[in-house]
């Protein structure tokens, strides 16, 4: 190929900006630096994950619902919570998300060009920052915020809604909600109406339309989606950091804290790693449901 | 035309406008059970506009569908006893040939037995045979096609509706199962509505041809009928070659067009403003005459079955279908006989109505 060239910049790029930072994290994860100055080779990263203080597992409903009592250590208590709220956030996103993709995806198609101005109502919001849309759910459900004023004014109890489990899934599906919705929304749109249509020829009534064709071939976007939720949802350390006031520790900012605050390099890595390690293998897992891959944003 | 009891689904005075645009006036035919019947016209005259109403996915804005006399109207597409051919196959992408032919028999409850069996049936009539476990997305068009075909008629429909489903093919393929799907529909015992802008396929096909134009019906009649008795100018110019001129009706049994009189076997009145047609394979070309309709050889192509040749006389150019070969630049006489010579009213579309005047 002549143009063979033109793909130089970007080998720089990744090299540079992917996998030289890679390979830094797990130098990290495996030295650490002694008193001396010298470095050693280490798996005490990897053993505080494992050891460490033991704690009861906060894993939904386990000790209030069936009263069971398990002690795990720290780390892997802090691992099962953010896979909890993600999953649970992505499944939050996938039931509004969904039925938001068909409606937008109907109106598409329903209408002859143009843009739709409710679709682009629900773009908008991804083109300011996510910190400051954020900072305004802070200002929104604070103890003393608009919600708790306004619901004190007309003589309601006042809520907690920040530092819980509520605040930081509120904020997670607020701010990937459209990251489930477009991709499902690019698929839906391109589903033939003749296949609807021959789906009626052939006996299917609307419910019968909708699963037997409609959400089978929707099945792409949904992965997408799912995969474009989870990620974020799983690392993330903005919103925890934000709306969990310091208290609320997820995978994502506990990283966050062992390199900015602890300076323990070592087992900040070795999380890092963890973490990515489990991300690849639930991002392969989705993809090995995926026939085609038409969804877009899905790499493996 | 179609006595009343006979008919298995008729179409009463059905109008359909999309927006401004008026796509179907008054449209009325009924369709005889196991009837082969062809809605033929050129694009955007309202043949598929009137499958879709058949088959439930357009409303009609007035009118009746009726379906062994009862209205269809309030019927929705899924629960109607026709199927549909789709032009570009709308096969389902997610599902293997297999399961895209069982998806009607599925939605029915159909045990699984049957299923088996209907569909291996519906794959042999088709002729794929042990096709089953392939995807939509690996087959050719024709196969697509024939998989479309199956799908349908697995569900032994009252009505087949099939929406120019051979647009895809090449030629060859297209004659081929032209032929098939004619087979198929006699031996199935389904009624075939057929959509088409094709006259030939129609031709070849159909028992019954209904000629549309801009969302009027022109005719309806055998293929024979509309080939040899158009009613307008419209009709016998889209259905084969004509030379079509304006004449002035004398009286019964007299003609006279491109400045000659001619005797004709036509029963009318006087009539100043008519169109006559004649076929370019009924035209003979013999030595030019005194006092006969004389022209100049303008060219001659050969077309394998026989040669076509354009005949220039008196500023109208004829065309001309014979086996024998006239030269170039040659003078030669046309002669026809009074049965060849069609005489219709002159309709607002006349197509190449010009010439000499009569």
């Amino acid at each position: 190929m002549k143009l063979r060239w033109m793909a130089y910049p970007y080998v720089l790029w990744t090299v540079v900006f992917t996998i030289a930072p890679l390979l830094l994290v797990a130098w990290f994860a495996f030295t650490t630096m002694q008193p001396d100055g010298s470095t050693v080779f280490t798996f005490s990263g990897f053993e505080k994950i494992v050891g460490g203080d033991r704690v009861p597992l906060d894993l939904l409903g386990l000790q209030k619902i069936f009263g069971i009592t398990l002690d795990v250590p720290l780390y892997l208590n802090i691992f099962v919570k953010s896979l909890q709220i993600a999953l649970l956030s992505t499944l939050a996103c996938l039931a509004f998300g969904y039925p938001a993709a068909y409606l937008l995806a109907r109106r598409t198609a329903n209408r002859r060009g143009g843009t739709d101005l409710l679709l682009l109502l629900f773009v908008i919001p991804m083109w300011m920052n996510a910190l400051l849309r954020t900072y305004a759910w802070l200002a929104l459900l604070e103890p003393n915020g608009i919600v708790n004023t306004v619901l004190s004014a007309v003589g309601l109890p006042r809520g907690q809604f920040l530092y819980n489990d509520f605040g930081i899934g509120l904020g997670m599906v607020y701010n990937y909600l459209p990251f489930m919705v477009l991709p499902i929304y690019s698929v839906l749109v391109k589903v033939d109406r003749s296949v609807i249509e021959a789906a009626e020829d052939l006996g299917a009534d609307r419910r019968h339309v909708f699963t037997r064709v409609t959400l089978p071939l929707s099945m792409p976007g949904v992965m997408s989606g799912i995969n474009m939720v989870f990620m974020p949802a799983m690392t993330t350390f903005l919103i925890p950091n934000l709306l969990g006031g310091g208290r609320y520790m997820l995978i994502g900012n506990v990283i966050e804290r062992q390199y900015m605050i602890a300076r323990d390099w070592t087992t900040a890595s070795a999380l890092s790693i963890v973490l990515l390690v489990f991300v690849l293998a639930s991002m392969k897992f989705l993809t090995r449901y995926e026939k085609g891959n038409e969804g877009g944003g899905v790499l493996l | 035309m179609v006595a009343a009891g006979t008919a298995l689904i008729e179409l009463v005075g059905v109008n359909k406008s999309f927006g401004d645009t008026r796509v179907l006036t008054d449209i009325a035919f009924a369709i005889r059970s196991n009837e082969f019947l062809t809605l033929l016209g050129p694009s955007g005259c309202g043949k598929t506009t009137t499958l879709r109403i058949l088959a439930g996915f357009e409303r009609p804005d007035s009118g009746d569908v009726r379906f062994e006399g009862a209205s269809l109207l309030d019927v929705p597409s899924y629960k109607r006893r026709v199927n549909t051919v789709f032009q570009r196959y709308a096969l389902f992408p997610h599902l293997d040939v297999f399961e895209n032919v069982a998806f009607g028999l599925r939605l029915r409850k159909t045990p699984e037995k049957e299923v088996r069996k209907r569909v291996d049936n519906a794959l042999r009539t088709v002729d794929l045979d042990g096709y089953g476990k392939r995807w939509v997305d690996q087959m050719s068009g024709g196969q697509m096609q024939r998989v479309a075909i199956a799908r349908a008629i697995v569900n032994e429909p009252e009505v087949l509706l099939l929406d120019e489903p051979l647009g895809a093919l090449d030629l060859k393929k297209r004659k081929e199962m032209q032929i098939e799907l004619k087979d198929m529909q006699k031996h199935l015992g389904i009624t075939f509505v057929y959509v088409t802008h094709d006259q030939e396929e129609a031709l070849t096909m159909s028992d019954t041809i209904i000629v549309m134009r801009e969302g009027v019906i022109q005719q309806i009649g055998s293929p024979t009928d509309v080939y040899n008795e158009p009613r307008n100018a419209f009709v016998a110019d889209f259905i084969g070659e004509s030379n079509i001129l304006p004449g002035r009706m004398e009286q019964d049994y007299a003609i006279v067009f491109a400045g000659h009189a001619f005797p004709c076997v036509d029963v009318r009145r006087a009539d100043p403003d008519v169109d006559v047609v004649i076929r370019p394979e009924d035209i003979t070309l013999a030595a030019p005459t005194e006092s006969g309709l004389n022209g100049r050889v303008a060219s001659v192509v050969f077309k394998g079955v026989h040669y076509e040749m354009r005949i220039e006389s008196d500023g109208f150019e004829w065309t001309v279908h014979s086996t024998d070969r006239a030269d170039e630049g040659a003078a030669v006489g046309l002669s026809f006989d009074p049965e060849d010579i069609h005489v219709m009213d002159r309709s607002a579309h006349s197509p190449g109505a010009h010439g000499p005047t009569a």
